[in-house]
């Protein structure tokens, strides 16, 4: 899972030091995702990339954990800021360049992009974007996974507070917990549904008051405190996979983007920026390490360096690989061959 | 012994459940001594304990939920207690089920059962005939059929194929409707059939309209005119090639349906025939379909509201004049 020179050692050496056991294995991943993510965007920017570059910054600490506490044989659904958690399930990097750039050879093979790549035979699911859809999706996951007499499996899945909001969430929620399905739902309130703020989107106090409601066991956090997110995220998954019902977690956290990288986010108010909830936990997860001595700055700087290296590798052979051409391809919407509609 | 449309499904159903034990039903009112608001899963639930499940009053959940046990490898039959709660539906239907394979490579094999097609006294809401949407979008294989038979055997093969099947079936056909048995085989899925041979006009119908179409053929024989009745069978894939088989011996065309008229299944019927058929009419191919409006309610406004037999005369003697 982790591959610099030696990082099994550096994390070992401040395994009983840090906050949380996992702890820099996860910073691995956010700071990972970081990298690849400011690289996508100077792609974006330099028009290397047709379509959208949606990035999680900000949001990485909890992305990643809810990667992290999955094993194989449980269900991930991430959504549109999971970069982090994408990796942590195991997506590989040069899928995720391969995506983005076209790539033929990637997944998706050119006919979808972007945030809406996955890889359903291992557990990992191709969103959509109708906000909410994949929840029951992942009921379903599970549903059919105990109908064929498996045990000990969980599935998570992520949505923002904006999604909270569709009716595909209120009936994906409520069939889960009719079917006593394992799920973990993570929520980040990230302040923004596209533009619009928290006060045009809902009124309840705190969205963790609709677990009771929905007879799921209810978690907050703040989703830039890494070893807060771990710790919960953990713990919800735990307790799902132990027989619980379905849990929700919500996280707290600023959007520290667009909503893609065509936005530029005027729209928030610098006032918000200073809220506690508005901290930037890359950065902040950093400080709290060099602060504590848990790893150095040698160690730190070799990490990027390896990042960077490993996202440039990804990126250069996406990059020169071909797209899709469109007289090869079968354009075929059925597995079915012999009913495919036949219009000349 | 006789066999009702509603029973072929049941029947279909129970064989579905006993044969292959990926397969569960799911839907709202299925399960339990109830069995469903029209009864076409009573009995099965007590004989197949955990695998007919009522569901909550969410269309939209339900289909989710069999689309991730689909990717399991489960065979989910969904029941939509009306085809018209299927609009609630429509974006796992169109935007999830429709896509998956094409976008990931992995199939989709889930059947939604959509109770369709106009009633007396049935109203806007329970009434409405969906296939043209569902044909509309790629990625679904839809299916109309029009007889016990048909009911049968197509349900067994909607379930078999690898693929989301938006499976059509008329309610006016549940009961009234009789076969002597249950057969064992049936056309491959995607042909259509020629009900009844006729040199001078063809009708292409689907679902209940095919029974209204022979109505017709039978009535206007006695004066003569022999008007060939095609049912479609399945909507899409549609079969192009019986339809010009039989246009080319008729040189006429009327394309019946009970969906709204905007658009659909008759007219692709129609823009196919002109465009690879062009050659073979004596006559302008013509459509019939419900009325632009929502379905009425009260039984007087109901039978004008969708097409006759006596509509369905009175246009084929208007294209047979030409």
């Amino acid at each position: 899972m982790l591959k610099t020179a030696n990082p099994q050692r550096d994390i070992a050496q401040m395994e009983k030091a840090v906050p949380h056991p996992r702890y820099l294995e996860a910073f691995r991943w956010m700071l990972q995702t970081r990298v690849f993510e400011e690289k996508l965007t100077s792609l974006y920017r330099g028009g290397m990339i047709t379509g959208g570059v949606y990035v999680g910054r900000g949001q990485e600490a909890v992305s990643a954990a809810c990667g992290m506490f999955l094993q194989k044989g449980d269900v991930f659904a991430p959504l549109i800021r999971d970069q982090a958690g994408r990796a942590a399930f195991g997506e590989p990097l040069l899928n995720v360049a391969r995506t983005y750039l076209g790539s033929r050879q990637g997944t998706m093979r050119g006919r979808d992009g972007n945030i809406h790549r996955g890889y359903p035979e291992t557990g990992q699911l191709a969103m959509i974007s109708h906000l909410g859809a994949m929840i029951a999706v992942v009921a379903g996951k599970l549903l059919g996974k105990r109908m064929k007499g498996e045990k000990g499996f969980v599935g998570l899945t992520t949505i923002g507070e904006g999604g909270m909001q569709t009716g595909a969430t209120h009936e994906g929620m409520n069939i889960a917990a009719v079917e006593k399905v394992p799920l973990v739902l993570v929520a980040s309130n990230n302040h923004w549904a596209y533009s619009t703020p928290n006060d045009r989107e809902f009124v309840c106090a705190n969205l963790v008051d609709r677990a009771r409601g929905y007879g799921y066991e209810g978690h907050t956090v703040d989703g830039t405190d890494l070893a807060a997110s771990l710790e919960v995220i953990a713990r919800a998954v735990a307790r799902a996979r132990a027989g619980g019902p379905p849990q929700l977690v919500v996280a707290s956290l600023l959007r520290l983007a667009g909503h893609g990288e065509h936005d530029d986010a005027s729209y928030v108010p610098p006032k918000m920026r200073q809220e506690p909830w508005a901290a930037d936990c890359v950065l902040k997860t950093e400080k709290l390490i060099l602060d504590h001595g848990w790893l150095d700055e040698a160690t730190l700087k070799q990490w990027r360096a390896e990042f960077s290296s490993e996202v440039e590798k990804a990126v250069a052979t996406a990059q020169v690989e071909a797209g899709p051409v469109g007289h090869e391809e079968d354009w075929c919407a059925l597995s079915t061959r012999r009913l495919v509609d036949l219009i000349s | 012994m006789s066999v009702t449309y509603l029973e072929a499904i049941r029947e279909a159903q129970s064989r579905l459940l006993r044969e292959d034990e990926r397969v569960f039903i799911y839907g709202q009112d299925i399960a339990g001594k109830f069995g469903g608001a029209f009864k076409a899963t009573k009995g099965l639930a007590e004989k197949f304990p955990g695998r007919v499940l009522n569901t909550p009053i969410s269309e939209d959940a339900m289909v989710g939920t069999a689309i991730g046990a689909a990717m399991e490898g489960m065979r989910p039959i969904v029941e939509m207690q009306f085809a018209d709660f299927s609009s609630i539906a429509l974006n796992q239907i169109l935007n999830n089920a429709g896509t998956q394979y094409w976008r990931t490579n992995i199939p989709c094999p889930i059947t939604i059962r959509l109770p369709s097609g106009g009633t007396k006294g049935s109203g806007p809401f329970h009434s409405q005939s969906m296939e043209s949407i569902y044909a509309h979008y790629p990625g679904l294989v839809v299916m109309t059929p029009a007889t016990v038979e048909d009911a049968y055997t197509m349900l067994l093969d909607a379930v078999a194929i690898d693929d989301p099947v938006i499976y059509c079936e008329h309610k006016y056909l549940y009961y009234h409707l009789k076969a002597e048995a249950l057969p064992n085989e049936s056309l491959p899925v995607g042909r259509a059939r020629i009900v009844r041979p006729g040199r001078d006009l063809t009708v292409v119908s689907n679902s209940a309209m095919m029974h209204e179409a022979l109505a017709v053929a039978r009535q206007l024989s006695r004066e003569g005119i022999e008007i060939e009745v095609v049912d479609l069978r399945t909507v899409k894939p549609l079969d192009t090639a019986t339809v010009l088989s039989s246009v080319a011996r008729t040189g006429r065309l009327l394309c019946v349906g009970e969906t709204f008229p905007w658009g659909g299944v008759t007219a692709e019927v129609i823009a196919r025939v002109t465009s690879e058929g062009f050659h073979l009419l004596d006559a302008a191919p013509a459509r019939l379909n419900s009325k632009d409006t929502p379905i009425p309610y009260h039984p007087n406004l109901w039978e004008t509201h969708r097409p006759n037999a006596e509509a369905i005369a009175a246009r084929a003697r208007q294209i047979l004049a030409e």
